[in-house]
């Protein structure tokens, strides 16, 4: 097993306010990896920093042997790190297919017509809407096609920023279920969640964010029951 | 149920309303003329204007009461906005009406009179102008406000190139393209990362920078006074009368002199050159960078977390739209024969701007109709023109009413399946 991308020791700052302090995880080929932690505790920060928005202030992200944290954001995507935005930022005036095909901006469109038809088989709901403009479609439907438009760059790495929000819980669990499939393929996930109960039951690792730290790791099994976790993120659940 | 029944007190209401705030802002306008130092009142105006408000006001609340008022109120309403996409095979039942507009168009100058030809091809210019300006805005969103700039480059850059240079018509044309596609990507780079009000401030300012370089720099563009442009030549035949330099046109056809025929060729070029851009701005919107404009119009955002250089893109648009409007500037210097900075005040980008918008975001069509409408109506109304400007303002929000998304709605065809790539 071999690591796909790590963070050494990063800090960012947005202006005198620090977001990351000192964060360090790793991700290793083929495994689920999550990021749990409440608003604010700088899960979308990290994210984004791997694509440079914000620019990291110290420390180094490597991905493949190659430190990318001062990249621009268009280097990074087209090599091999797929991004799956928070608020899905799909194209609302093109359709279904035509979001799909933005999706294969970094590799060309040499597979395009065969991950399509892939893609529709993981979503059967995308293929009712192929030709449908992607506006007119519900938040759970926009949210796998956002999922499907970042696998469309056949990436090595997908990134996740919170697929769950503000779905309904049943379009919550099929989402889950549907990056299940996708990981059995043996795809490499970094999924950002606050939904700590259902990242962790997918998650092989996960880490726990506190105020821009790392303040908890262990797998996702151990997390589920550790009471501090249970306490602060599974309320009720 | 057909006839709904109309409540009049609404009507009455509504029309009251109206009528107060008629009243309220046409009052001080309208009801104290100045006279020296003096003022005088008088109502009857201000009651005449009130009156029209009030029973206007009446009749369209009772209409919108109607069955036929209440469905047309829902169609508006329901307008789903957007892009209709079509499949990719989709075939247009319209495709004859191409050839019929070219033959129309190649039949103009043999049938107008000069009068008419001039006024046709400056609603090719405005076509132009139209074109540049819609892949700017209407496919890459980029708002700018500043697109005459551009259009001063090109007019200024065959005037200059003839008067310092030397250089004709033709070795112009390609020469101001370039140029404005230069000045595109040097007011590309310090905006990309700017979008909506901010970029339109910023590209408002350099179309203002360049009018006033033109006026202030009075020993290189003679300023405020203007500066000749040529007329273009035929194989290095000229269209005047009499020529220093060799032949003329009417002595070499053996026909007599008319001063039509230059605006006759300046058509037949211009009409060329129109369809050129319609061809290859159809061909572009198919092609990815076509797409990659038209996605980061919808999500920057998202563009950039696919891995698309928003940079090029950007810059791609700003330079092919700017490239078209130095086109169309050198046309316009060439049919005018003189130009001066005050051809390109802020009024042109505003109508630039109000032809895309009228014609519809991207629609290449609803452009091309509406930059006719709006260069060849006024022409055409010569007896009204002091209410010209009022008229258009009217048209303008009548139209964004009625019909929000312009003319013609875009509709685009599915994404073919084709090799290449953008990065």
């Amino acid at each position: 097993m071999t690591t796909l991308m790590e963070f050494k020791e990063v800090d960012v700052h947005y202006g005198p306010i620090q977001a990351l302090k000192k964060v360090s995880l790793t991700v290793t080929e083929g495994e689920i990896v999550t990021l749990i932690g409440a608003n604010g505790a700088g899960k979308s920060t990290l994210l984004m920093s791997i694509f440079g928005q914000p620019r990291i202030s110290s420390g180094e992200i490597v991905y493949r042997g190659e430190d990318i944290s001062q990249k621009s954001a268009h280097y990074v995507a087209s090599h091999g790190l797929a991004q799956s935005p928070e608020g899905r930022r799909i194209f609302p005036g093109m359709s279904v297919e035509e979001n799909l095909l933005m999706g294969t901006i970094p590799i060309g469109m040499e597979h395009a017509e065969k991950d399509m038809q892939h893609m529709f088989e993981l979503f059967p709901r995308l293929k009712e809407r192929r030709n449908q403009r992607a506006s007119t479609m519900s938040g759970g439907e926009q949210q796998m096609l956002a999922i499907a438009r970042a696998l469309m760059s056949r990436p090595k790495l997908l990134l996740l920023d919170e697929p769950s929000l503000g779905l309904a819980p049943i379009i919550v669990k099929q989402i889950f279920k549907i990056l299940e499939d996708v990981a059995s393929t043996g795809m490499t996930i970094f999924l950002v969640e606050q939904n700590a109960n259902h990242a962790l039951k997918l998650a092989d690792r996960g880490y726990v964010m506190v105020n821009g730290e790392i303040r908890l790791t262990g797998t996702g099994q151990e997390l589920l029951v550790n009471p501090e976790v249970r306490e602060a993120y599974l309320g009720g659940h | 149920m057909t006839q709904t029944d109309i409540s009049y007190k609404k009507s009455g209401t509504d029309a009251i309303i109206a009528a107060l705030m008629a009243l309220v802002v046409f009052g001080p306008i309208m009801g104290i003329v100045l006279n020296g130092y003096q003022f005088k009142l008088s109502f009857d105006r201000v009651f005449v204007i009130v009156a029209i408000v009030f029973v206007g006001r009446f009749l369209m609340s009772t209409f919108f009461q109607t069955h036929r008022g209440k469905m047309m109120a829902f169609r508006y309403t329901n307008n789903n906005d957007g892009v209709t996409v079509l499949p990719p095979n989709h075939k247009s039942q319209m495709v004859w009406i191409i050839p019929l507009v070219m033959v129309i168009g190649l039949l103009v100058p043999f049938i107008a009179s000069k009068y008419v030809l001039t006024i046709v091809i400056l609603g090719l210019i405005y076509v132009l102008l139209g074109l540049g300006l819609n892949i700017v805005v209407g496919l890459a969103g980029l708002l700018d406000l500043g697109f005459v700039g551009f259009y001063a480059i090109g007019a200024y850059g065959l005037a200059l190139g003839y008067n310092h240079l030397g250089l004709g018509f033709w070795s112009m044309l390609p020469i101001a393209a370039i140029l404005a596609a230069c000045a595109g990507a040097i007011l590309g780079f310090p905006v990309l990362r700017m979008h909506g009000d901010y970029l339109a401030i910023v590209t408002l300012g350099f179309g203002e920078i360049i009018r006033l370089v033109l006026t202030n720099w009075q020993s290189f563009t003679h300023g405020p006074n203007g500066i000749t442009a040529p007329a273009p030549t035929l194989f290095g035949l000229e269209f005047k009368r009499r020529s220093a330099h060799g032949e003329t046109f009417h002595e070499f056809f053996n026909v007599p002199y008319d001063s039509a025929h230059k605006y006759m060729f300046v058509y037949l070029v211009l009409f060329v050159v129109v369809w050129a851009v319609l061809f290859i701005k159809h061909r572009l919107v198919k092609m990815p960078i076509g797409r990659a404009w038209e996605a980061l119009r919808e999500d920057e955002i998202a563009c950039r977390s696919l891995g698309l250089n928003h940079v090029l893109v950007k810059l791609s648009a700003f330079m092919m739209g700017a490239a078209i409007a130095g086109i169309a500037g050198v046309f316009f210097a060439t049919y005018q024969g003189f130009i001066n900075p005050t051809s390109f005040t802020f009024f042109e980008s505003a109508l630039i701007l109000a032809i895309v918008v009228l014609g519809g975001m991207g629609s290449t069509v609803g452009v091309v109709i509406a930059a006719f409408c709006l260069t060849v109506l006024p022409e055409l109304l010569r007896e009204v023109a002091q209410y010209r400007i009022l008229l258009f303002g009217i048209l303008m929000v009548v139209m964004m009413i009625w019909k929000p998304r312009g003319l013609v709605r875009v509709t685009r065809r599915g994404f073919a399946r084709k090799e290449g790539v953008v990065k």
